[in-house]
């Protein structure tokens, strides 16, 4: 038989290498009695650990649970841990099997270590001992925790308080903290604290912070337990706001007025947004842009995306509808298909800033799914309310030729959307009879997959952008001649 | 008029703080003042130093800077047409009583609030002012949040990123025509717009520059926002996509959900009953089904009956009551989605019965060891030594989890 007690403070450090030497001299668990610094000597034990053995290995998982679990007040947890250790040495998986009963009772105790280490965290309140004005100023508390937690969670507040001396006493063991030294003390009767100005500011705010109208004790409990309220200053005050609260409440209720009739404000300004054409003066369009509320997508979207450019641009670049970083950014043609735009208008010369850059719908449509945004293709009915913006930005840049990127621009401008790979590369009759020459989508050639596919849509697109610098360069005098014949308008458009 | 005592402006305004639900402080950066040249520390989990009898936790010190507002929202008790008594902090008293209660352990930082006064950008400014007094003149290092005014000038939203821990605006009602109804100032496109650029803000700081250096932390512990239940029509279905378009928007940490309460010296605007603080509970279950367990939203809305959550069991229940068919799952073969979806089953339970799994079979006892809510359960799976038989398909299964249906009074 061999008797260890262990000490009250370090007990962490003297459990493992005792433990440690025991195994390694394959004592059983049965061979040990395990007593912390309080235990009675025993009548039969021998004292003192066996011969020195060889090294041991044990899961690192194991290490950590002990480390916690060891300052649990439960007088067992020595020879629970130990006898746990003893089955490991055979079975190291048993570490990762959480349906174990001895592993599930360990990993218990542990928890209940966490948790009280995470209320003493969170409960100890600190009185000020020395003088506010002091180089370093110096506090002190009496703390009553449910298991020896003192010295695990000690170093919790070295990170935190650092500047300041402090001590937690407690009936168990205590720690001083002075001139950045940190020891332990055992235990400590409860000292009379001074009185703390700061106390009193502290239960004006706890009271006031209180929503008497939401009154949820239980909730409350569970997470502060009553044990702990006898050493919190404004614990004491608790039974009086439960008592007055439903009183309050119900003044708070019975002062309320009654309920007006529902205002009818909304309906006519709705009805004021939705004139026959956009008619104010030329810099304020934008503005009138970024606050249109027309079709349902601005409750959604960030902001609505005007267009950018020249107001004199003799190009009108039309896309689908901002993305994702256009729509947090609130400019045209910045993510991916801007980008690459950018890239293929750079190869055939097309100066990017010389033209107005614009979308046929101005709101981001998308589903979310989970932290992404998928863009969705803006209905018919979305692209209709929207036309009225870009016929407000056509007439005001009056463009030569307004060149319709995907389908929803073709929509909006030819009122046809459909067949846009046979489309491509022609003419048709746009707004106010305007040139529009039809192409893909830059966003068309980032979905392909298939990487020869992919360079035959980019030299098609190269070829219709290097066709509209072409067409305005040349002054724009024979684009009626190459006009094709346009669908009629009004057509589904898919 | 006599001066206010800094009591009583702290009883004022700490009473115009607290419809804010917000008041975590975990996320944020690792820090710590060891080296005993600063104060404060802060861990990554956030630490709760007090619960009032509303069931709320306390951890940062919840006030406004002023409660005088040039707005008239009908919601909120600071509102210009509102008689409650009114007061304002100085810079210094901001800073003095963080300071004091934070070196007696009573909080975990400060949480700054304010109506507007003057201008948005004069009132932006004094609570930057404040969080850089803290920062650089106390060497505060424990957790800030900071309610940003969707006006102000970027450059101030910047250096209150730089600042602060945490950054939120409140978008304050799931529709957009509930703001405009309720709170008129207010513009719901310019709340979404702050939000786009502190999301921007914060992704720009991922990015190193080209000697490899990284741009200084743009509010670590991210963004959040606040939206009020029950005070407009709207359905739970509603509000929760309002809040996924959020959550993919402007990658918020959290949405807040906080039904309508009432107080003092309310609106005529406002409806007169409150709504159920369940309500409040079961939309938080929906948004962390949404969040942490693979739901969509659609799954969660078509197993109700008007677009309102039930009341009386969680959603995550509702669902698997509706789709029994599935139903005995195998907690030995099915997949992670699909324990993740049973009832009484939370994300560290199906990890716990993934790893032991792969040394042996499972049987109902290890369930419980490992912290399964088997009541729920049990009706769900089968495992070693439990099949459910025909308890999935009974007819009275809803009723094994609902509250018994109460007796009105006669009077």
């Amino acid at each position: 038989m061999h008797r260890i007690a262990l000490p009250s403070i370090g007990t962490a450090k003297a459990w493992r290498e005792t433990a440690r030497a025991f195994l390694a001299a394959r004592v059983q668990p049965e061979q040990i009695i395990w007593g912390d610094h309080a235990a009675a000597p025993d009548l039969f034990g021998d004292a003192g650990l066996p011969p020195a053995g060889g090294p041991v290995s044990v899961p690192r998982s194991f290490v950590a649970m002990a480390e916690t679990a060891v300052w649990h007040s439960d007088p067992e947890r020595f020879a629970r841990l130990y006898a746990f250790l003893w089955r490991l040495k055979d079975a190291p998986r048993l570490m990762t099997d959480r349906g174990d009963g001895d592993l599930a009772r360990l990993r218990q105790m542990e928890k209940n270590v966490r948790r009280c280490q995470h209320k003493m965290k969170a409960f100890v309140r600190f009185r000020e001992i020395g003088a506010a004005d002091a180089a370093r100023r110096s506090f002190a508390a009496w703390f009553e925790p449910s298991h020896h937690t003192v010295e695990p969670t000690a170093d919790f507040f070295v990170r935190r308080f650092s500047d300041m001396d402090w001590r937690i006493l407690t009936p168990d063991v205590s720690a001083i903290f002075e001139q950045g030294e940190l020891s332990f003390q055992e235990g400590h009767t409860k000292p009379d604290l001074p009185e703390d100005a700061g106390e009193a500011l502290w239960i004006t705010y706890f009271q006031n912070i209180f929503n008497p109208a939401r009154l949820m004790v239980k909730a409350m409990q569970t997470e502060m337990p009553r044990k702990y309220w006898k050493n919190m200053p404004e614990a004491a005050f608790i039974p009086r706001m439960i008592a007055e609260a439903p009183a309050r409440a119900r003044a708070m209720a019975e002062a309320a007025p009654t309920l007006p009739p529902a205002r009818m404000a909304q309906v006519q300004a709705q009805l004021a947004s939705h004139a026959s054409a956009w008619d104010g003066p030329a810099e304020e369009l934008p503005k009138a842009i970024r606050a249109c509320t027309r079709c349902p997508l601005h409750c959604h979207a960030t902001q609505a995306v005007p267009g950018e450019g020249p107001g004199d641009a003799d190009l009108m670049v039309v896309g689908e509808q901002p993305g994702d970083m256009e729509d947090l950014s609130g400019r045209p043609f910045i993510g991916p298909a801007g980008q690459m735009f950018d890239r293929i208008a750079a190869e055939v010369g097309l100066n990017r800033d010389a033209a107005y850059v614009t979308n046929a719908v101005k709101h981001f449509k998308f589903t979310p799914r989970g932290k992404r945004r998928i863009h969705q293709r803006p209905e018919t009915s979305e692209i209709d309310h929207c036309r009225w913006w870009l016929d407000a930005e056509i007439a005001q840049v009056r463009p030569k030729l307004i060149l319709a990127m995907g389908a929803t621009a073709a929509q909006s401008l030819t009122g046809n959307g459909a067949r846009i790979l046979s489309r491509r590369g022609k003419i048709e009759t746009g707004p106010e009879g305007r040139p529009v020459l039809l192409t893909l989508h830059p966003s068309y050639l980032l979905r392909i997959s298939d990487p020869a596919m992919r360079e035959s849509a980019r030299a098609q697109l190269r070829q219709d952008l290097m066709a509209a610098e072409g067409m305005t360069q040349s002054e724009g005098q024979s684009l009626g001649k190459v006009t094709a014949k346009a669908p009629p308008a009004g057509m589904p458009g898919r | 008029m006599a001066r206010q005592t800094l009591d009583q402006k702290l009883a004022i305004l700490s009473d115009a703080a607290k419809y804010d639900a917000s008041c975590a402080s975990s996320g944020s950066t690792r820090r710590h003042s060891r080296d005993g040249k600063g104060l404060g520390s802060n861990e990554g989990s956030g630490i709760c130093h007090a619960y009032a009898p509303d069931g709320r936790c306390i951890s940062l010190l919840k006030i406004l800077m002023t409660n005088f507002c040039i707005y008239d929202c009908s919601y909120c008790i600071n509102r210009v047409s509102s008689n409650v008594p009114r007061a304002r902090f100085s810079v210094d008293e901001v800073v003095r009583l963080t300071i004091e209660f934070y070196r007696r352990n009573y909080i975990e930082g400060l949480f700054l609030s304010s109506g507007v006064i003057r201008s948005p950008d004069a009132t932006m400014s004094d609570m930057v002012r404040i969080a850089r007094k803290l920062r650089h003149e106390e060497n505060f290092r424990g957790y800030i949040h900071l309610k940003t005014i969707p006006d102000a000038a970027p450059e101030l939203i910047e250096e209150a990123g730089r600042l602060a821990d945490r950054l939120s605006i409140n978008v304050e009602l799931p529709t957009d025509a509930a703001v405009k109804r309720y709170a008129p100032e207010k513009k719901p496109e310019q709340i979404r717009r702050a939000m786009a650029n502190v999301r921007m803000a914060k992704d720009a700081t991922k990015e190193k520059s080209f000697t490899g250096k990284r741009p200084p932390r743009f509010a670590p512990a991210g963004q959040s926002t606040q939206m009020i239940i029950g005070a407009d029509g709207s359905s739970d279905a509603t509000v929760l996509g309002q809040s996924t378009r959020l959550y993919s928007s402007y990658k918020l940490k959290r949405v807040y959900y906080t039904a309508f309460s009432p107080i003092p010296d309310s609106s005529a605007k406002l409806p007169l009953i409150r709504p159920p603080l369940q309500r409040e509970h079961r939309l938080y279950q929906a948004d962390w089904l949404l969040r942490f367990y693979d739901f969509q939203l659609d799954e969660i809305t078509s197993v109700t009956r008007d677009g309102n959550l039930d009341l009386e069991i969680d959603p995550k229940l509702a669902w698997a009551l509706a789709h029994r068919a599935v139903f005995p799952l195998d907690v030995n073969r099915a997949s992670r989605e699909m324990l993740l979806r049973v009832p009484g089953f939370g994300v560290k339970t199906v990890n716990r019965i993934l790893t032991t799994r792969r040394h042996r079979a499972l049987r109902y006892e290890d369930l419980i060891r490992m912290g399964a809510l088997m009541k729920k359960a049990r009706a769900f799976i089968t495992a070693g030594g439990w099949t459910p038989g025909g308890l999935t398909d009974s007819a009275d299964l809803r009723a094994r989890f609902a509250p018994p249906p109460e007796q009105l009074t006669l009077f």
